[in-house]
């Protein structure tokens, strides 16, 4: 069977969704792209080929003499400055790579976007926007980008965004082998084309914090154990991903870590209108409520769990270790 | 004379674009372009100041930790906040982590791969080395990728992800310790540790750090064959590399892990084969050859701006230049060790001054020097104790966060005022290395280490050992 063919190139945007997928594990990643059938023709931070090598290739892409099945892009597209693009010239061909981009994406069986980055704009597109950056078929929440709403590729599909700042090594190798084997549906996209196998999760699911969450005791400063949805502007019961489900770095997330979610796989999550680490409310209560729930249910039900809250829980919320253990039914040494 | 232009260059992080001017077979005179512009100088205009923590790391996804403890130190200057000490300890082993993880992939998946390249394959080397690190498929790759990976889980412990953890506070890091993780955290170091001794050097750290001449290190590297530490050095000699890449010599380093006020890697700069201290004053931006615009040619940091101009006449380069007292200094791995006084790296750049050999030397002697001080500070952290300090955030105030990421001096500047940042201004480490001519002319540090360079291949295979021994991260030198 043919190898699938995948070009990975960075534009505007920090490698950081790269880097990221060089952690995955069991496989490695030079191990996965061996097992899957899946080959690398270029990789700006694991390829040989350098410099007119690169460029040869680029070519070959262009006039059918190499098949691309898959073109990985990480980074925003960079439109500026006045349309031009030339805020990131590819290196060795004065000519924009906001241009290559396009050209190549002509060519490629399926199209992916690496990264909030390339899916949406991403963090490249924060404040001003100085540098016209856009996702590959969004601009921010809007369809566009620099493909436009009705593209598709050469396999029929839109723009695949594996939206994340930066992606799980996995949300990007298991699309790959998905699509390696030919088995990746429309409908295993979700409404912004991310790939359901994580965005059908919220950030919530599986968070260390779950037992603060039903009581509404909640973190105030940074490195306090308490749900951080209340005071220190965590999106996770909105966010859609698997992090806590399948974790980062060997068993971690942001959440775990102490920090709150900032819904990094959505659209725009770059200008959040508040500081990141508030949550805004209207008379005391938050803005931003889980999206599938009644507020009122979600307010009552927050005043009443907040009431039967244990002491232990509450202690414990306010505090960066646990002060007071769960306590046992067994009578046994008093600790 | 005719020119040629290199790029898409790869194996660095990010893109360049360089342009040589070669006059009988050697390069004359080299042009460094970073050739992405993103803004985040003017992005964090008008932000909450702890916003900095979300966005700096973002600079860069290789060194997002750098970033994120240069803005935390630049804050807590601000606030006039001391961190608390388990939490400055834990920012040092986050630091420390990412840093190593840096050198690891530097030299195996973006340096060594080159001599595995055919235009080698008449070397009587070149089938082990090839066997050993040719791109992708060489034996390294796969084994340093799982090393690499379970060492980070380190920062997952830490700091909850990498790349872009969002721990790191001003005042220390959100995540406490338990006892039982700092325990886990000292077994993670040690498995580490392993396999370095194991597969890096085929010795113990100790052993290699206590290496004071480049004779010593040169009767080390026979005598520890089997290493890929060693089979680097035999190259070096076989290929020359302590001839290639020689720049001014002349060197920096704002001070590494900074502990209770100590740098444990002290800070200055060597220039004229004299040490010097170092005053944050010292330092401008010049964008004469920079496409930018300001009220300034030449500007101390305070006063910088960032005002992208495409087009303007006589600049080639996003990247501004920075100086310390009008000079080009280089800085790095090599530059850290050297100022910090460990005796091979003085002895080697005595010998042989700042190239390709001293700075891949220097950087796989810090894998070597890192381990045993995280040891040590994983032995100081009181898990009893907290992990972080709390304090506001003045309306009005300004702050200098310096410290050393892999790849060197990393500086952040921020000026508060009416509680939101008025002022962000960034130099990071390959925007000292890779800068373009100043108003006096003056070339960059990896410009002038070009210069003289033999080009007789299609390839300018020299050329591209040079640019990678100072293993650029072109993604931060613009930012």
């Amino acid at each position: 069977m043919a190898k699938m063919s995948v070009l990975w190139l960075q534009s505007g945007g920090c490698g950081g969704c790269t880097i990221s997928l060089l952690n995955a594990e069991s496989p490695d990643l030079m191990q996965l792209f061996e097992l899957a059938n899946i080959e690398l023709l270029w990789h700006p931070s694991l390829s040989e080929y350098s410099n007119q090598q690169v460029l040869d290739l680029l070519h070959a892409i262009l006039n059918g003499q190499i098949q691309l099945d898959a073109l990985c892009l990480e980074g925003s597209v960079i439109q500026g400055p006045h349309g031009t693009g030339m805020f990131h010239a590819l290196a060795g061909t004065n000519q924009s790579m906001m241009h290559w981009i396009k050209a190549l994406s002509a060519k490629a069986k399926y199209v992916l976007a690496a990264g909030s980055c390339a899916a949406f704009g991403g963090i490249t597109a924060a404040g001003e926007n100085l540098v016209e950056a856009t996702g590959l078929q969004h601009d921010g929440k809007n369809w566009g980008g620099l493909l436009g709403k009705e593209w598709c590729s050469k396999a029929g599909f839109p723009v695949i965004n594996i939206a994340g700042c930066p992606t799980h090594p996995n949300w990007i190798t298991d699309t790959l082998v998905q699509l390696a084997l030919g088995q990746l549906q429309l409908d295993d996209l979700d409404e912004l084309h991310r790939p359901r196998a994580y965005t059908d999760h919220l950030v919530h699911h599986g968070c260390s914090r779950n037992e603060y969450y039903e009581y509404k005791a909640s973190a105030e400063q940074a490195g306090d154990l308490g749900c951080m949805m209340e005071h220190r502007g965590c999106l996770g019961t909105q966010a859609r991903a698997d992090c806590n489900i399948r974790p980062w770095n060997g068993g971690s997330s942001c959440l775990t870590g102490g920090y709150a979610c900032i819904n990094c796989t959505a659209p725009q999550f770059e200008e959040p209108h508040h500081a990141f680490g508030e949550t805004p409310k209207i008379a005391g209560i938050p803005i931003g409520l889980p999206t599938d729930m009644p507020k009122a249910w979600f307010v009552a039900l927050a005043s009443l769990s907040k009431a039967a809250t244990p002491p232990r829980v509450r202690s414990n919320a306010t505090s960066d270790r646990v002060v007071i253990a769960p306590s046992s039914k067994v009578k046994g040494r008093k600790v | 004379m005719n020119r040629k232009v290199l790029g898409p260059f790869n194996r660095v992080e990010g893109d360049l674009e360089v342009q040589l001017d070669i006059e009988g077979g050697l390069v004359k005179a080299a042009y460094v372009n970073s050739s992405l512009f993103r803004g985040f100088e003017r992005i964090l205009i008008g932000k909450t100041p702890t916003d900095a923590l979300v966005y700096t790391p973002r600079i860069c996804g290789i060194c997002s930790v750098a970033q994120s403890v240069a803005a935390a130190t630049a804050l807590a200057k601000a606030q006039g906040l001391t961190p608390a000490p388990n939490g400055e300890l834990a920012k040092q082993l986050i630091l420390a982590c990412e840093n190593m993880a840096d050198h690891l992939s530097h030299f195996y998946l973006f340096f060594m791969p080159d001599f595995a390249r055919p235009i080698y394959e008449q070397e009587p080397w070149f089938s082990a080395i090839a066997t050993r690190f040719k791109a992708q498929v060489g034996t390294a790759a796969s084994e340093v990728l799982k090393a690499r990976a379970e060492w980070l889980h380190i920062t997952g412990l830490l700091a909850g992800k990498w790349p872009h953890s969002l721990s790191i506070q001003a005042g220390g890091s959100t995540r406490a310790l338990t006892t039982n993780e700092v325990m886990r955290l000292r077994l993670m170091i040690r498995q580490f540790r392993q396999f370095l001794e194991r597969v890096v050097f085929a010795d113990s750290l100790e052993k290699v750090g206590a290496l004071s001449s480049l004779d010593q290190l040169k009767a080390w590297s026979e005598s520890h064959a089997n290493s890929d530490f060693a089979r680097f050095l035999a190259l070096a000699e076989a290929l020359d590399l302590y001839q290639l890449g020689r720049s001014y010599d002349q060197f920096l380093s704002y001070g590494a892990y900074q502990i209770q006020g100590i740098h444990t890697f002290k800070s200055g700069s060597y220039r004229n084969s004299a040490y010097a201290t170092l005053e944050a004053g010292q330092i401008t931006e010049d964008i004469s050859h920079s496409w930018m615009q300001s009220r300034l040619r030449v500007a101390n940091v305070w006063e910088g701006e960032t005002n992208p101009h495409y087009g303007k006449v006589g600049a080639y380069s996003w990247c501004k230049a920075p100086r310390l007292q009008g000079q080009v200094l280089e800085t790095g791995a090599l530059a850290r060790q050297l100022i910090d006084g460990q005796p091979l790296i003085v002895n080697a750049v005595k010998q042989t001054g700042g190239n390709v050999a001293t700075r891949v030397i220097a950087r796989v002697l810090e894998l070597a020097r890192l381990i045993p001080l995280m040891e040590q500070w994983c032995n100081a952290l009181h898990s009893k104790e907290p992990f972080c300090t709390h304090a506001p955030i003045p309306d009005e105030a300004q702050g200098i966060g310096m410290i050393e990421a892999a790849r060197g001096s990393l500086g952040h500047w921020v000026k508060i005022q009416h509680g939101k940042i008025a002022h962000y201004q960034i130099i990071a480490p390959t925007t000292w290395n890779f800068s373009p001519r100043d108003e006096l002319g003056q070339a960059g540090a990896l410009e002038k280490a070009l210069e003289g360079t033999e080009v007789s291949d299609e390839g300018a295979i020299k050329v591209q050992h040079i640019v990678r021994s100072f293993d650029p991260c072109m993604v931060c030198t613009v930012h």
